[in-house]
């Protein structure tokens, strides 16, 4: 979509930065083959590298969960048992935690993301956009155990008080805002992580609007359309797979963040109806219980949780990219 | 370019730091985080008299210690639960030897809308609580107890460790003791299947919801509680009297069942018998190899424990843990003539 007359623009840019004109550039891409093939190798290796990796971590994990994979099987997806004591453990409750505590993030942030992120780029001024796009990176580099103190000390008493009471009066009458107000549980963890992964998005999305062709918009005002047209028709479905990918990393970071979640979300290992009620995740139970762990097996069903983890990380991932592939048949599969 | 290249020398040197105890004995040790404060401070304090032996302890938790001595990367362990005989089992053919270099106490802490003051907690009350049969903080079984303050007609909110600690395990080998429910139930652990509350993350993490939660009740180390001026109530021990922790009463759980100590110290002094003993405290142990094969080291080892059984001792209670009682102490002298350095 990009328009030719840019790409040329670009060209010449180059050209200038190396001192060449476009003749010589020309002539020395084509004649120098040992940088080129050494600089593609490096980076293929770089890309390789990355594989091993993520390999490397899938087969430690899965090798050193053996004893729980063979204990528990299958079964210990869906069996809502964690007793350290009598050693009978099941994955599900954390299972669980995990995926609805992120989901519920994802649906706050998302478009408390993507709006910030139009507005900084579309609506303020370039000045005021700027400053802003500084204090939300900076909102991503706090460390997630002050996100938790924050969560404890702050949000915590606010859902208590004021949060959880309002939805059980008025919500009520669904199973999902039902029973006692904690202040902990996993609505206060979902907005702690809200908070936490909006930085990812706004930026990521900020970044991408500004990319959006200038002609493209244009266009679209000549048509006589409002600034919110503009968005809707130009600005939102050029940059919809880099949105999407935005939203990939922070649900990455959601999936696996442990502090914060684990000072806020109540620590219970119980499947429950109730938002309010408190639950567990994959990351947490492995940051609280590795340290004391001490029994073979109890080792080995933690590493598996790891190992679920990793899964479910990659299949969401997966599923979501799929999906936008579908959505879209235009845009790019990243 | 320069400036950068200074910087990762000066880096470089500082992480070299360590390499200047070169010529002193480095001695690793890898446990427990409920002794680390006394730990380290005799570590320093024995540094001084003997500047050529370093000890380096790291509090990975009494899980990993078990764990790194079992696996004979460290040089002692450290555990606030013995290890079991299936642990000892697994430590192929090295023999390894527990001693006893504290105690510390769990204390219930709670916080009560309406009612303040030191509350009497009865076994069956605290039991009831935490397997959640009590679940009204006006239930007779409490308010009997305590007649001088009205307590509220309000659920209570149980509170517990989420983290694998050796707190968590003095509180449930205390309440198994107490409870046959508790012991058939849920039984004892550094991590156990709670039948209610909520967790929360370390002593810090558990005082902190309780703080913040109306009608909470929990437990955390007497250590972290008189440290922080939090208040505490008294558990009725096994000879029906409530006690307050105190380091005395602490201390006096230990002599109580001193008559009793097996030969290798693996023993839980929950519940003791003693009319003025607290019945929530544990030893925490080193974990040492029997048979020593490096000799400045295993010398270095016996040393230190001789050290710390007599000097060692007097820095406890400034630092908020319970001493050992003389009756263990002596015990432990003749045990230290076990170890063999070959």
């Amino acid at each position: 979509m990009m328009n030719t007359h840019c790409e040329e623009r670009s060209d010449k840019a180059i050209c200038r930065r190396l001192n060449r004109s476009p003749r010589s550039f020309r002539s020395l891409a084509m004649t120098s083959g040992l940088g080129d093939r050494l600089f593609k190798n490096l980076t293929l290796l770089f890309a390789l590298s990355i594989l091993a990796i993520a390999a490397a971590i899938a087969w430690e994990l899965f090798k050193n969960s053996a004893l729980s994979r063979h204990a528990f099987g299958w079964s210990f997806l869906t069996r809502q048992i964690w007793d350290p004591v009598a050693e009978d453990f099941g994955a599900l409750p954390f299972i669980f935690g995990t995926l609805v505590s992120s989901a519920l993030a994802l649906l706050m942030a998302i478009p408390l993301g993507v709006g910030v992120a139009i507005f900084l780029a579309e609506l303020a001024p370039r000045k005021v956009s700027t400053a802003c796009a500084f204090l939300i990176e900076l909102l991503a580099a706090i460390p997630s155990v002050v996100y938790g103190l924050i969560g404890v000390f702050v949000l915590v008493p606010f859902m208590r008080v004021y949060v959880q009471p309002f939805l059980i009066k008025t919500l009520g009458f669904l199973p999902l805002f039902r029973g006692p107000a904690y202040g902990v549980g996993m609505l206060t963890a979902a907005v702690i992580l809200a908070i936490m992964i909006v930085p990812f998005i706004t930026t990521i999305s900020r970044e991408i609007f500004l990319s959006v062709p200038i002609a493209l918009k244009e266009a679209a005002m000549a048509l006589g359309a409002t600034h919110w047209e503009v968005v809707r028709l130009a600005v939102l479905p050029y940059s919809r797979s880099g949105i999407a990918g935005s939203v990939f990393l922070a649900l990455g970071r959601a999936l696996g963040e442990t502090m914060a979640v684990t000072m806020v979300i109540g620590n219970r290992p119980e499947v429950m109806a109730s938002l309010l009620a408190p639950g567990y995740t994959m990351a947490a139970v492995l940051a609280n219980e590795f340290t004391e762990a001490t029994s073979d097996l109890y080792v080995h069903t933690l590493i598996e949780i790891g190992l679920v983890l990793f899964a479910i990380t990659i299949l969401v991932n997966a599923v979501g990219r799929l999906i936008l592939y579908k959505m879209s048949p235009y845009a790019e599969p990243h | 370019m320069k400036k950068l290249f200074a910087g990762l020398i000066a880096t470089g040197l500082m992480a070299a730091g360590p390499l200047a105890w070169a010529d002193a004995l480095l001695i690793n040790g890898a446990g427990a985080t409920f002794p680390y404060p006394i730990y380290s401070k005799w570590f320093d304090e024995y540094h001084k008299i003997h500047p050529d032996i370093q000890f380096n302890y790291q509090s990975i938790g009494s899980g990993g210690g078990i764990r790194q001595i079992t696996a004979k990367t460290v040089d002692f362990g450290a555990t606030d639960g013995p290890m079991t005989d299936a642990q000892l089992q697994t430590a192929e053919g090295w023999t390894i030897l527990h001693f006893p270099t504290v105690l510390g106490g769990v204390v219930p802490i709670y916080n009560i809308e309406g009612a303040s003051g030191k509350l009497n907690f009865t076994q069956r009350a605290i039991s009831g609580i935490f397997l959640g049969k009590i679940t009204k903080w006006n239930d007779p079984e409490i308010q009997g107890s305590n007649p001088d303050i009205k307590l509220p007609d309000a659920v209570i909110v149980v509170v517990h460790r989420s983290d694998g600690s050796g707190t968590s395990y003095c509180w449930t080998d205390f309440l198994s003791k107490i409870s046959s429910d508790w012991k058939s139930k849920v039984g004892k652990g550094t991590a156990v299947n709670w039948p209610v509350g909520l967790g929360g993350k370390g002593n810090e993490g558990v005082s902190g919801l309780v703080k913040q939660t109306p009608n909470s009740i929990g437990y955390v180390e007497l250590i972290y509680a008189s440290h922080n001026n939090i208040d505490y109530g008294r558990l009725q021990n096994k000879a029906g009297k409530f006690v307050n922790c105190t380091l005395a009463s602490v201390t006096e759980a230990a002599s109580s069942i001193a008559d009793k100590m097996p030969e290798d110290f693996r023993v839980s002094i929950t519940n003791p018998p003693g009319a003025d003993a607290y019945p929530a405290a544990t030893f925490t142990w080193l974990l040492i190899y029997k048979t020593q094969v490096n000799k400045d080291k295993g010398q270095a080892l016996v040393d230190f424990l001789k050290w710390m059984l007599i000097e060692g001792q007097k820095y406890t209670q400034d630092l908020g843990y319970a001493p050992l009682p003389p009756q263990v102490m002596e015990m432990e002298k003749s045990a230290i003539e076990k170890i063999k350095i070959k």
